[in-house]
């Protein structure tokens, strides 16, 4: 128990300054921007209470926002994913349900369910964040098209997050 | 109320949702609407600290290029220094400075971080209420305008870029002084956008766009950058004109905050004279 607290902590200082420190400058063709930091929602075990998932990805937003000057954007939409993290999962459940202490990642549930777990939930984030940093409908489909982008980018950064820690010992 | 509380505790993740979100909007609005000193900002000590760590490294590549703007800047300071005017009256004459009266103070700082590929963007500086910075002071670098303070804490500054949606700048054409107002309207953080001029006033591309003093924020005459192309929309008696920023937003590293003195009495006056209506 204690050791998966502070792994999560060490996980959540990681993501939050690998995405203010590094994934803040990247520039791609004008400003499209990655937020893999939500990979922290992502990867929280099966069994996690929801209030907990709420909870980390309120403060996780809100330090992001710190960072950032965005003050509760990215808080309001790591909340929203968070929520939803939930009702996702159980629509995905496999019969047998998921084992004990598990943690939802590419090399426990396969590619294919992987993919659609992580992009819907990346998507609501980001659908939610560009709408309200926005806050306004005369340039929805231009937003529309930086949401799609974005989205395109933070998950071809989950996936290869995925093969990172890919531990090869395990592969038997 | 045995019913409510069990109604409660069965839907008790929807409601915590609820919270957080409610507090998230209340943090969104609280800081679009209200120019007042944030703790969910990165002029906060713990964000500005790890900023100012990274920045001093990342100085260190761009020494080059910030000496040749030192020297440039230099150059220019010796060429108004006394020593480079030849007295060409021999009367002896005495000048009583009463006629000029300090408006403007400069203080420099130093930009520890920056961003131009959001479609709200804002910089942190290295100086705070330590050095008498104020929200709502201008910042300008040699080459033009930045932005204007938002928040201010006691070592750090977060800076409203101009590349903000929340940014209008009062600004005029400098060859004849129509003003108009200027935003961006995302995409090239190169490119801003000038709206108000009529179009009876003659433009041409390359004319020098500049700040006035309208805002008792920026001083007169700082640039802003110069006309990139113009049109006319249908039924529109305004211009639509296209502004290349002198200032480099990409690489602004060293900043001047503007302090105006008299801001608060031109402020007063304006305010009376509106009430009086």
């Amino acid at each position: 128990m204690i050791n998966e607290i502070i792994k999560q902590l060490f996980r959540f200082i990681f993501l939050l300054l690998l995405q203010v420190l590094v994934l803040n400058n990247i520039q791609f063709s004008g400003y499209i921007n990655p937020y893999l930091y939500v990979l922290f929602i992502l990867m929280m075990p099966f069994d996690t209470p929801s209030w907990i998932v709420l909870s980390g990805g309120f403060l996780m937003g809100l330090s992001v926002d710190t960072f950032m000057n965005t003050a509760g954007m990215h808080a309001a939409a790591t909340v929203a994913m968070a929520f939803v993290r939930s009702s996702v999962l159980k629509i995905f459940a496999p019969r047998e349900g998921y084992e004990f202490g598990t943690e939802p990642t590419l090399r426990y549930m396969g590619p294919a369910w992987y993919l659609s777990y992580s992009t819907i939930l990346v998507s609501i984030h980001h659908l939610v964040f560009f709408y309200i940093e926005v806050f306004r409908f005369s340039e929805f489909f231009s937003t529309l098209l930086r949401i799609v982008l974005s989205i395109l980018f933070t998950m071809i950064l989950v996936m290869l997050s995925q093969f990172l820690i890919y531990k090869p010992r395990d592969r038997k | 109320m045995l019913n409510l509380i069990r109604f409660i505790w069965k839907y008790s993740t929807f409601f915590l949702f609820l919270i957080l979100e409610s507090i998230c909007f209340y943090l969104i609005f609280q800081n679009s609407f209200y120019q007042k000193a944030q703790f969910i900002s990165s002029s906060n000590s713990v964000a500005g600290n790890v900023f100012t760590t990274v920045n001093s490294t990342r100085e260190y590549f761009n020494l080059k290029e910030t000496n040749e703007m030192l020297a440039r800047e230099n150059a220019i300071l010796h060429t108004a220094s006394k020593a480079a005017f030849v007295r060409i009256k021999t009367s002896e004459t005495t000048v009583n400075d009463t006629l000029l009266k300090q408006q403007y103070i400069f203080v420099n700082a130093r930009v520890v971080n920056n961003a131009v590929n959001k479609r709200n963007n804002y910089l942190t500086l290295n100086i705070g209420s330590n050095r008498g910075i104020k929200p709502e002071m201008a910042v300008i670098s040699s080459n033009g305008i930045v932005g204007i303070t938002k928040a201010v804490s006691e070592n750090f500054t977060s800076v409203l870029s101009v590349l903000n949606k929340d940014a209008k700048i009062s600004a005029k054409i400098k060859k004849n002084n129509y003003f108009g107002s200027l935003s961006w309207e995302g995409g090239d953080y190169k490119l801003g956008t000038l709206t108000d001029i009529p179009t009876h006033v003659k433009i041409l591309k390359g004319d020098t766009i500049v700040t006035n003093a309208f805002s008792a924020i920026f001083p007169e005459n700082i640039m802003i950058g110069f006309i990139e192309s113009y049109e006319i929309k249908p039924g529109d008696n305004f211009y639509t004109i296209s502004v290349r920023f002198s200032t480099n937003f990409k690489n602004v590293a060293h900043v001047f905050v503007v302090k105006n003195l008299m801001k608060d009495e031109q402020k007063k006056l304006e305010q009376e004279t509106q009430n009086d209506k």
